[in-house]
C-alpha cells in the first residue's frame, strides 16, 4: 500500500503528466527505448552467441567480452534511462501490469546470472578464451542470457497490452 | 504514392487476405508477431553494428572486417528473414492503415535502399584487402549503412503512431 500511494503521487508529478500527454515526447522516449535494444541485445547476443559455441568462434572471449560490453552498457544507459521515463510516465499502471512484473524480475535475474558468471567460470576464462566450444557451464550462462533477455524484450512488449488488468 | 495510380485497391486486397485476416481476428497473433519481430531486430542489430562498428574503428577493432562480416552474415540474413516474414503477417493484418500512414512510406523505402546498400556498397568495403579502400570512405560506408537502418527502425516505430 505504502508502494503504491508513493506511485500514485508520482503519477501525479507535473513531469509525468508532462510525458504522459505530451504528442512528441513520449513516442520520442519509447522510439529511444526500442532502438536502444538493437545497441544493446545485439551486442550481448554476440557475446552469448559466442559462449554456446554458435558464433564468432575464431575470436577469443575475452576479446569480444572487452569490446563489445563496453557497447552494451551505453545502450544499456539509453535503455534504463528511457525506461525510467516511460515508468515515470504511468506508474501505476505499470506496477499493476503483470507483464511489467515478470520483466523487473526477468531483469534482476539476468543480473544475477551476469554476475555469477563473471565471478566464477569467467576468472579461468584464459584456460577456455580460444576454444570455439567453451565450457559447459560458461555455455549455460549464455543460453541463459539468451533466454531471459528474450523474455524481457517479450513481457516488455506484451505490457501495452493489458490482457489480465 | 505513386502519382496516377490508385494503390488503395491493391492494400484492400491484402487487408482481405486469409492471413491478414487471421492475424487481425486473433487476440494474441499480432502481439507474439510483434515479438518476435523485436527480438530479430535486436540480432540485426547485433550482426549489423558489429561490422559497422568495426569498419568505423570501435568495438572488434583487432579483428579484419572481411572476417567479421563473413562471419555476421548468416545472422544477418537469418535475422532480416525474420524481420521480413513477420513484418509482411503484421502488414497484411493492417494494410489499409499502412496505406495512409506516412511512415510505412518511408519505412519500406528505406528498407529497400538499405537493402540494396548492404549487399552491395556495404559488403564490397567490409570484404576488401585492407588499405585498398581510402579509410575515409571506409567509414563512410559505416555511416551510411548505420544511418538507413536507423532511420528504418525509427520510421518503423512511428507506424504505432501516425
Amino acid at each position: 500500500m505504502e508502494i503504491l500511494s508513493f506511485f500514485q503521487w508520482l503519477e501525479s508529478t507535473r513531469g509525468s503528466v508532462f510525458i504522459r500527454e505530451s504528442t512528441l515526447f513520449y513516442p520520442m522516449v519509447e522510439t529511444t527505448h526500442v532502438l536502444a535494444l538493437a545497441l544493446f541485445l545485439g551486442m550481448i547476443a554476440m557475446l552469448d552467441l559466442r559462449l554456446v559455441g554458435l558464433g564468432l568462434r575464431g575470436i577469443p572471449v575475452s576479446e569480444i567480452a572487452g569490446r563489445l560490453l563496453p557497447l552494451a552498457l551505453f545502450g544499456f544507459s539509453l535503455m534504463a534511462i528511457s525506461g525510467l521515463l516511460l515508468f515515470y510516465s504511468g506508474p501505476v499502471k505499470a506496477a499493476n501490469n503483470i507483464f511489467f512484473r515478470v520483466k523487473m524480475v526477468l531483469i534482476a535475474l539476468t543480473g544475477l546470472n551476469a554476475l555469477l558468471f563473471h565471478f566464477t567460470i569467467y576468472r579461468r576464462v584464459v584456460s577456455w578464451d580460444h576454444s570455439p566450444s567453451p565450457p559447459a557451464r560458461a555455455k549455460l550462462a549464455g543460453a541463459l542470457s539468451l533466454v531471459l533477455w528474450s523474455g524481457v524484450v517479450i513481457c516488455g512488449r506484451l505490457q501495452a497490452y493489458n490482457w489480465f488488468n | 504514392m505513386l502519382s496516377g495510380t490508385n494503390w488503395q485497391p491493391l492494400f484492400q486486397w491484402f487487408e482481405a487476405t486469409t492471413l491478414g485476416t487471421q492475424v487481425r481476428q486473433s487476440l494474441w497473433l499480432f502481439p507474439v508477431i510483434e515479438c518476435v519481430h523485436l527480438l530479430a531486430l535486436a540480432l540485426l542489430g547485433g550482426a549489423l553494428l558489429a561490422v559497422d562498428l568495426r569498419l568505423l574503428g570501435f568495438g572488434l577493432r583487432s579483428q579484419p572486417s572481411a572476417r567479421l562480416a563473413r562471419q555476421m552474415e548468416p545472422w544477418l540474413a537469418g535475422a532480416l528473414g525474420t524481420l521480413i516474414g513477420t513484418g509482411i503477417l503484421m502488414f497484411l493484418s493492417e494494410a489499409i492503415k499502412c496505406y495512409f500512414s506516412p511512415p510505412f512510406l518511408y519505412k519500406m523505402s528505406l528498407l529497400a535502399i538499405a537493402i540494396l546498400f548492404t549487399f552491395t556498397v556495404r559488403r564490397r568495403v567490409a570484404n576488401a584487402e585492407p588499405g585498398r579502400i581510402a579509410p575515409g570512405m571506409v567509414r563512410l560506408t559505416a555511416f551510411v549503412s548505420f544511418a538507413l537502418w536507423f532511420g528504418v527502425a525509427f520510421s518503423g516505430r512511428w507506424i504505432a503512431f501516425y
